[in-house]
């Protein structure tokens, strides 16, 4: 048995033993991983948030960057992806929300006065940006984010599949329909959009020659064409022939690369991945009309950078943004195309991107420009959700289309009202 | 050693403790020391409690969109358009039905559990610890292995490969609402992480019934087997089961993490913290409507509270004395 088993604690010795610990703790705090970036320069800390990329060695490219920046120190949170709005949303309303984060545009976030104006440090250089792209983040002619990469989105498919099947590939959305009859076999599925759904949402809207709002920041989704897209896709998911409960969602490519269906929509990121899994066997193609009237159409999502306007460090934060998202692009470039695949934003770089180029990568580029349509700054987080509950009403449980669109408009309606009066 | 020697040893303490002296400044304070030791876990009470729960009350009646110190008051505005959301109207049905499906179910299956446990002869330590063990898994855990393991839609799931082996096409378990076979993964899910929990408790409360009831009812008859655990068992385990049946309420009320992380952004199958969260918190920050949801909720947690107490006859006992 050990003395110390019989001794009795004095008030010096727990004194002793609590400033030992605290000691202790301090010393662990400065040897161990803080998570902080590099370079400390001038003493001020910037944080910045990112969701976590899919793509490999992304979140080591972040952190080199950072570090390669001696003006300030900045640190990376670096957060799963399914948290990352609930997060960054909840921080923002703390004295611990970040100095910087990735977000894509949204009026609330201007008019709420949590994101800063940057028209100064993109002024400059306005027009080398794809003038979408600038548009997109304009709110009552000022700047408030600066876009990093953009992401088109469509449909990847196996092309033996497709051949063995005698199957063209798709225009409409119901031979979209029928292709994916008639590519479901015993262990492959023919068609995977996510279990969800949310991804082809605005893809489906807009082949049906609409759009989420007008010109005017009026309701332009309800229309006869999307009730009929919408009674389509219900038909869709309720014939057998879409893969659903996969692994894994649609932004990840693994269920078309491990041959669990023959057509998926996803994003420009997953081309490095599916080519390194599918060699040339591969193709893209947009989201095809939703009616007759109807055009194909692509999503360009993406991700933008913004500066936190309540932060304590906003010049320094800016000055940070102005650096890496700006000047150097060289950065720049290899973040848009040496993991997965981006569009970057800045023409003089899109312009010398070879890995751009050739290929299904260029036609994705090409299907970019052709039918792409961009974020719209008007278009916020409440009402994407309203049109969540549309396609989960009326697409995955069979709610009448009318009244899932009536209910939608009274929640979109309400948030228009608050907006903009 | 002799037992009867003194030698070497203390003197044993007189039979009257001699006249404490008094003792000094607060120390001696009953009341100081009731604010020592319970001081801390009030200010925290305070401060982690009953000011977040003030701070919503006064949010509710606020624009609170994007801001928690917002400025613009607007009366019953949040509450009118929370209750007139079918959806959070709804989520209260949903709460409702799983409620009275998993109280009696988990009481049933733990009672049943403890029962079986207390009657093994043998490995009885290694059962208990097997089927508390799940206990300890966090509840988010558990539902990514169950929705990516045993209930996922492809042929490789658990289940769908089960299945598979008697000619049965695959079932997209959480997908798709109709047939709602999500309701299954739910309960089962949480019948797995709690039912252990409450085992312990019926364990503990069946050894705790004297063995002579059990031989008197012998000699007087009582066949053992059902009749036995009817007019005995259960009638014993009364004030355990009235705990167990409080602790699942309370449960279900705080139901979250598992409808969060198997049905993703869905519009069935959500109970009311999820609903609140995905109307008027998370991402669409709007924490007045979001805080006037969590008051009516936390009105009609109190109000059935109440009820309850009335109905399982709680402090009855204190008022007859």
């Amino acid at each position: 048995m050990s003395a110390m088993s019989n001794s009795n604690w004095s008030r010096r010795s727990l004194f002793r033993a609590a400033a030992g610990m605290a000691a202790a703790g301090s010393l662990a705090a400065c040897g161990g991983n803080n998570g902080r970036g590099g370079g400390a320069g001038s003493g001020v800390a910037l944080t910045q948030y990112f969701h976590a990329y899919g793509e490999a060695g992304t979140e080591q490219a972040i952190r080199k960057y950072a570090k390669a920046y001696d003006k300030a120190a900045v640190s990376t949170q670096w957060i799963t992806s399914a948290d990352f709005e609930s997060k960054l949303f909840a921080t923002l309303l703390t004295k611990n929300a970040p100095d910087l984060f990735e977000f894509h545009p949204q009026i609330q976030m201007v008019k709420s006065g949590q994101v800063a104006d940057l028209t100064d440090i993109i002024e400059p250089v306005r027009n080398d940006f794809n003038p979408a792209d600038i548009t997109s983040h304009t709110v009552d002619g000022k700047i408030y984010g600066v876009r990093m990469i953009d992401d088109p989105q469509f449909f990847f498919y196996r092309k033996s599949m497709l051949e063995k099947a005698k199957v063209e590939v798709p225009t409409t959305l119901d031979e979209l329909a029928e292709a994916a009859a008639k590519l479901t076999t015993g262990k492959v599925k023919g068609l995977y959009m996510g279990d969800d759904l949310h991804s082809v949402i605005n893809p489906m809207i807009w082949s049906a020659g609409a759009d989420t709002l007008d010109a005017k920041n009026q309701i332009a989704y309800h229309t006869p064409a999307v009730i009929e897209g919408i009674k389509k896709m219900r038909k869709l998911f309720t014939s057998g022939h879409l893969l659903l409960g996969a692994p894994t969602a649609s932004w990840d490519p693994s269920s078309l690369n491990q041959g669990l269906c023959a057509i998926q929509f996803c994003g420009m990121w997953a081309m490095p991945s599916i080519q390194k899994a599918l060699g040339d066997d591969w193709g893209v193609f947009p989201f095809p009309k939703t009616v007759d009237s109807g055009k194909p159409s692509v999503y360009n999502g993406g991700w933008s950078m913004f500066v936190n306007a309540k932060g304590k460090n906003v010049e320094a934060a800016k000055a940070y943004v102005k650096w890496l998202w700006i000047d150097q692009k060289k950065y720049q470039e290899e973040w848009a195309t040496s993991f997965g695949f981006h569009i970057p934003p800045r023409t003089s770089i899109a312009q010398t991107a070879t890995k751009l180029k050739s290929g299904n990568a260029a036609e994705g580029v090409r299907l970019f420009n052709e039918f792409g349509h961009f974020d719209n700054i008007g278009w916020t987080q409440a009402m994407i959700t309203s049109l969540e509950d549309v396609f989960a009403n009326a697409v995955r449980k069979d709610m009448d289309p009318e009244a899932a669109l009536d209910k939608a408009d009274t929640a979109v309606e309400r948030e228009l009202k608050k907006l903009f009066g | 050693m002799s037992t009867t020697s003194t030698r070497g040893l203390a003197r044993p303490a007189p039979a009257k403790a001699a006249p404490a002296r008094p003792r000094r400044g607060l120390r001696g304070s009953p009341t100081f020391n009731f604010w020592l030791f319970c001081g801390p876990f009030l200010v925290g009470l305070a401060i982690f409690v009953y000011a977040p729960i003030l701070w919503s009350l006064w949010l509710s009646f606020f624009e609170a969109r994007f801001t928690v110190t917002p400025d613009k008051f607007v009366g019953f505005e949040n509450y009118t358009y929370m209750l007139t959301n079918d959806d959070f109207v709804g989520s209260l049905g949903t709460f409702t039905a799983f409620a009275a499906f998993i109280v009696p179910t988990t009481w049933a299956l733990s009672l049943g559990l403890a029962l079986l446990v207390n009657r093994l002869r043998f490995m009885r330590a290694f059962f208990r610890s097997v089927f508390f063990l799940p206990t300890a898994c966090s509840y988010v855990a558990a539902s990514l292995i169950w929705k990516m393991s045993i209930f996922s839609g492809v042929r490789f799931g658990l289940m769908n490969t089960v299945l598979g082996w008697f000619g049965i096409e695959n079932i997209a378990w959480l997908v798709d609402p109709d047939p709602p076979w999500y309701w299954l993964v739910i309960v089962t899910a949480r019948l797995w992480l709690q039912s252990g929990f409450y085992m312990i408790l019926f364990l503990a409360a069946l050894q705790n019934i004297p063995g002579e009831l059990y031989e008197a009812a012998a000699i007087d008859g009582a066949k053992p087997g059902w009749q036995t655990f009817r007019h005995i068992t259960l009638p014993q385990l009364r004030a355990t089961s009235t705990a167990v049946i409080l602790l699942l309420l309370i449960a279900a009320y705080q139901a979250f993490d598992e409808f969060y992380n198997l049905l993703s952004k869905t519009t069935w199958g959500r109970p009311p913290l999820v609903e609140l969260y995905y109307k008027a918190l998370g991402e669409s920050q709007d924490y007045g409507a979001g805080s006037a949801g969590a008051v009516i909720l936390t009105v009609l947690i109190c109000a059935v509270t109440l009820l309850q107490g009335k109905f399982l006859g709680f402090g009855r006992g204190e008022e007859a004395k």
